[in-house]
């Protein structure tokens, strides 16, 4: 595989921000902005190649983790919790 | 540029601005359809404010990287880990040990050493009457503290039933124990010390290295609860001469139902099991393991400890930025338990001339306790404090405040601001705060006439 290039990585740094916007609980999803731009700006300035690859490809795991998680479309209210008033 | 732009695009698309916390709980299904089942399927949008949590102590939310491991055991790979004969056992079992992997490199132990159990709760009774019923026949004391976990003073006082001895150490005034008293205490018949790594109540961090340094020079074992402490603060077993250690799921954005004991293997620690049957988990406890909830486990601690540097730099941020903002616009806010030996994801002030339930009651759009969860029902002070000295006044206006890997600086910001609005409020309604205006000391006031 060749090597994961500048844009590429800025890609799946957007795509992956994408993603993180939809989920629709706010911890998650201020979570996982936040994590992201942490990760993705520590790790700017590596230069070894293989272990670019390597931080690449946990960055595209979570992503599809990300990508499962919104797909289960889980609801956020559930019966038995709507009698709950305060 | 092109990062700059991309920047731009990133933060514009993140999705709309999170929605604010409001007061309302309104917008619930008011149909007579009965709950769960009805034809109306539920919104998957947060169309219902809930309230913030802050009460990281009780339990937390499940990171998604959590979930996501725990999925294929519990969809397609639900074989029973102890099957020997066929596939689904052997990969639930495999699943399972690499799990037990994950949360012994978290406390630096051997994976032989990790034994699941269904929580911390279930470890500390295994801990405590296990280890007391094995050397029960030349071994009758038992050493603990007044700041422990309910389990185990719970245990501890069925062991006094049982007829061994138990000693209930005292804590100074910032919460921990003196390492004299502990000395003074251990006594040639003493076969167990159980002190808690990280108080859920007042957050302070036991001296743990020094204590496991004094049980293993006088042959005890020593046992901490380390629910509180494990995958947020660095902990070493052999480092801080461990023998046993109670390790719970859910406190580490894990799932809920399940824990872990450690358990040392050399010098070996002889333990009683406490529940029989198949003899599962080297004897110590016996059941099918839930591998689901053990993966979810595993994968927690290995998390924990990628994010254990970040998490707790960013956590005693928030905790700074929270305390520093309620005392410089409050006055009369102690903090209870010491300021240095304190893990800062668990604050616990007190507000004096406020009673403690009105402004939880008033701080209704965030989740906060005044105590453990399992004392929250009754409306007695938290015993903790009590322990620690507080007066009874203070004991009863405390509020703790727990700040996770999910608390957001808004969450803080919005925490503190309601608390300072609500406590300036309930204190201009309160005859006793008038009177401290005016000048009057409390301590002077005769309450009754005889």
């Amino acid at each position: 595989m060749a090597a994961s290039s500048r844009a590429q990585v800025l890609d799946l740094y957007r795509v992956m921000l994408r993603e993180s916007g939809k989920f629709t609980s706010y911890n998650y999803r201020t979570y996982a902005i936040r994590r992201i731009r942490e990760a993705f700006r520590e790790n700017k300035n590596v230069k070894d190649s293989a272990q670019i690859q390597m931080l690449v490809n946990k960055a595209k795991r979570n992503l599809e983790i990300i990508r499962r998680q919104l797909n289960m479309k889980i609801p956020c209210q559930i019966g038995f919790a709507s009698n709950v008033s305060m | 540029m092109l990062w700059r732009a991309a920047c731009r695009v990133a933060t514009r698309i993140a999705g709309p601005s999170p929605p604010r916390r409001g007061l309302r709980l309104r917008g619930l299904d008011q149909s007579p359809h009965p709950p769960g089942f009805s034809d109306v399927v539920p919104p998957t949008e947060e169309t219902v404010f809930r309230p913030l949590y802050m009460d990281v102590q009780a339990t937390t939310p499940m990171d998604p990287r959590v979930l996501d491991a725990m999925l294929p055991y519990l969809i397609n790979y639900y074989g029973n880990p102890h099957s020997r004969t066929h596939s689904y056992g052997w990969e639930s079992e495999a699943a399972v040990e690499h799990a037990r992997q994950q949360v012994a490199s978290l406390i630096g132990s051997d994976p032989r050493e990790i034994i699941f159990t269904s929580g911390a709760t279930e470890s500390n009774n295994i801990a405590i009457k296990g280890v007391a019923r094995f050397y029960k026949l030349r071994k009758k004391h038992v050493i603990t503290t007044q700041t422990e976990h309910k389990c185990v003073l719970d245990s501890c006082r069925s062991l006094e039933a049982e007829g061994f001895k138990v000693t209930y150490l005292p804590v100074q005034k910032n919460g921990i124990i003196d390492l004299k008293d502990l000395e003074a205490a251990i006594q040639p018949d003493t076969s167990l010390v159980s002190v808690m790594t990280v108080n859920n109540e007042i957050g302070v961090r036991q001296p743990i290295e020094d204590i496991g340094r004094i049980c293993s020079s006088r042959k005890v074992y020593f046992h901490t609860d380390a629910a509180q402490g494990v995958g947020k603060i660095p902990l070493n077993v052999n480092d801080m001469k461990i023998d046993l250690m109670s390790i719970s799921g859910h406190k580490i954005y894990g799932p809920k139902g399940v824990g872990a004991i450690y358990i040392r293997r050399r010098p070996r620690v002889r333990v009683e099991a406490v529940q029989s049957g198949g003899g599962q988990e080297r004897g110590m406890r016996s059941g099918t393991v839930p591998t689901p909830l053990v993966v979810g486990m595993g994968a927690a601690c290995e998390l924990a400890q990628e994010e254990m540097e970040n998490d707790h730099k960013r956590i005693s941020l928030l905790a700074e930025r929270l305390v520093e903002k309620i005392m410089s616009n409050l006055p009369d806010v102690v903090m209870n338990g010491d300021p240095v030996q304190h893990y800062p994801g668990c604050i616990n002030l007190s507000f004096a001339y406020v009673e403690g339930e009105s402004l939880l009651m008033a701080l209704k759009d965030v989740a906060l306790s005044s105590g453990s969860a399992c004392t929250s029902a009754s409306l007695e002070p938290s015993y903790v404090l009590r322990a620690i000295g507080t007066d009874e006044d203070l004991a009863h206006s405390s509020i703790r405040f727990g700040i996770g890997r999910f608390t957001t600086e808004e969450e803080v910001d919005y925490t503190a601001e309601k608390c300072i609005y609500h406590v300036k409020r309930l204190r201009e309604m309160s005859p006793l705060w008038e009177m401290v205006q005016d000048g009057i000391d409390l301590k002077t006031i005769k309450w009754t006439q005889h």
